[in-house]
């Protein structure tokens, strides 16, 4: 069987992302309160307590508050770690101590289904949690609907984006603390300089191009765009780096999990 | 029926040269054995033997690095998704999901196989009835026993009704009330007429179950047969071991033509109607130090891997 056929991906591989759907109900109480506290903190600490200091940001040609500029790059974020921290931490547990996925090689399941599934799976907690965000973010009358309801399916793409970026570390690290490396040296960065709490106009003109690198920052910017109602072309290139992306890191980490896996 | 199946019986697997590299180190070493439907059928060896590896070529884990392999007559690796529907495997580890509940555990399980739903809770309901276990239907995996657990990923092997069912060493760890417990299922499977493959590190076990096994070590066949017959062939019936034998009996065990084992602070001698033999030996020494036994499997197992520990 070659990998990456509709012989080896079927849609068997909703059983996986059902598994942890199962689970995920179990506990949806407690799954629901960080994204339904976690913008509450943020533009409380960062747009009430910060922006009588930061004033107005102007974006595209016009004027807005802070509060506008970060509600989007929050979201934004959130779908990054939701998804980057199933397929890292969670993922991670099932397969070395859980075991889950030994089991479920044992059925007709094959590992690209397995890995799919929970790919899949933590683009979907991206999605849930956008959703509720969304919810909260709405009370401050910073987004602009219809068109900020289209953040919740890029949550999904930005959710494989991310997640298969945690697949593949979690098909590398030698144990659960290691992930401590790519958090600090590629999340946490891009968490800051993503144009996420400043315009990146206001970075010197190298790091203006290493932020374009990243991944966040063109989800950043297609969020703040769909979320403000603000439009331009610069949004395509965006959206095409994010499928691009996904396109190279999703087989990339179902292969590199293969090597992991079957010996 | 069709004409392959009127002549001869279809074995359920069929393993030719089968082998398995690590790097520069083979795994499993040539093997072949065929087991028939109805069988079960016994892999035994010390720890690194390759038993596990073998088995899971059995079950697509591991590829094979060469060799044929056939199940119900269908190939691996072109096949296995349909071979791995019609398998039900207890693999090695505890691996059940400690997220779900018992019954959850059988459903999700069913939902892997695209078994429908109500079907599925058909058999998780009866399945959980024949290991005992309806009563603990909502409790979490982490609150079982360690046997309760056994009987847990037994069942759950048997949720797709499988053709063949693969047991590496499923009563490992187990006390003896619950090594009792999972032979019993074990024993009503077999008469059932389920096929089954097992390993295991426990000598009563294979006898107890087995029809025919094979020992292996390093990665190759030893011998194959059914159990009595490779105590008969390879030990006899009976067995002598000598506590601290003295220098004037090794002489006189030497002299004698048996087929014998000086282990230093034991002897041990095999054959066959030994109790003559036993007499004149232990007015030689004291009755407490000399016994006769029947031979067991272990016998043969220890006679033909070594005593040296393996780790």
């Amino acid at each position: 069987m070659k990998p990456f056929t509709t012989e080896v991906i079927t849609s068997r591989l909703w059983k996986v992302w059902y598994r942890n759907l199962v689970v995920y109900r179990q506990n949806w109480k407690v799954n629901f309160i960080p994204p339904l506290l976690e913008p509450l903190f943020y533009l409380l600490a960062f747009g009430i307590g910060l922006s009588s200091l930061v004033g107005s940001i102007s974006y595209g040609n016009q004027q807005i508050t802070y509060v506008q500029f970060i509600a989007p790059a929050l979201l934004a974020i959130n779908i990054m770690n939701n998804a980057f921290f199933e397929n890292t931490y969670s993922s991670y547990v099932r397969m070395y101590y859980q075991k889950t996925f030994d089991a479920m090689m044992a059925t007709p399941l094959t590992l690209e289904e397995i890995i799919t599934g929970e790919i899949f799976w933590g683009a979907t907690r991206s999605v849930m949690a956008t959703a509720i965000m969304l919810f909260v973010v709405s009370f401050f009358g910073v987004l602009h609907y219809p068109h900020a309801l289209l953040i919740i399916p890029l949550g999904f793409l930005g959710g494989i984006a991310f997640g298969s970026l945690g697949m593949l570390f979690t098909s590398k690290v030698k144990n659960i603390d290691l992930f401590n490396i790519p958090i600090f040296l590629i999340i946490t960065p891009m968490y800051l300089f993503s144009g996420t709490f400043f315009p990146l106009e206001n970075l010197p003109l190298w790091a203006r191009y290493l932020a374009q690198t990243l991944p966040l920052t063109h989800l950043v910017n297609l969020v703040r765009s769909l979320g403000l109602g603000h439009y331009d072309a610069s949004l395509l290139w965006g959206l095409l780096y994010l499928i691009i992306f996904c396109l190279i890191l999703f087989p990339v980490s179902v292969v590199s999990m293969h090597k992991r896996l079957i010996k | 029926m069709d004409a392959r199946s009127s002549s001869s019986i279809q074995p359920i697997i069929e393993a030719k040269h089968l082998r398995k590299s690590f790097g520069s180190f083979t795994a499993v070493d040539d093997i072949s054995f065929t087991v028939p439907p109805g069988e079960c059928f016994g892999i035994l060896g010390p720890n690194g033997a390759g038993k596990t590896t073998a088995i899971r070529m059995l079950y697509g884990f591991s590829p094979m690095t060469g060799g044929t392999l056939r199940i119900f007559g269908l190939d691996v690796p072109k096949d296995i998704r349909s071979i791995k529907a019609r398998i039900g495997v207890c693999q090695q580890e505890n691996n059940l999901d400690p997220d779900l509940t018992v019954f959850q555990n059988m459903e999700i399980f069913a939902g892997y196989f695209n078994l429908p739903r109500m079907l599925s809770r058909e058999r998780a309901e009866s399945l959980l009835s024949f290991i005992a276990l309806s009563n603990r239907r909502n409790d979490k995996v982490i609150e079982l026993s360690g046997g309760m657990m056994r009987r847990l990923v037994l069942a759950r092997a048997l949720i797709n009704s499988p053709d063949l069912l693969i047991l590496d060493e499923p009563t490992t760890g187990l006390d003896p009330q619950s090594r009792h417990q999972v032979w019993q299922r074990l024993e009503e499977l077999k008469k059932s007429g389920l096929t089954i493959l097992l390993t295991t590190h426990y000598m009563d076990e294979a006898s107890w179950l087995c029809d025919r096994l094979i020992i292996m070590d390093h990665g190759r066949i030893l011998v194959e047969g059914p159990p009595a017959k490779l105590i008969r062939t390879h030990v006899g019936h009976d067995v002598i071991e000598v506590a601290e034998p003295a220098p004037a009996l090794l002489d006189f065990v030497a002299g004698m033509n048996l087929e014998y084992e000086n282990l230093g602070h034991r002897l041990i001698i095999y054959g066959n109607n030994r109790d003559v033999l036993y007499h004149e030996i232990s007015a030689h020494c004291s009755h407490e130090g000399c016994i006769l036994r029947m031979a067991t499997l272990e016998d043969v197992f220890l006679k033909l891997t070594g005593r040296e520990l393996r780790e």
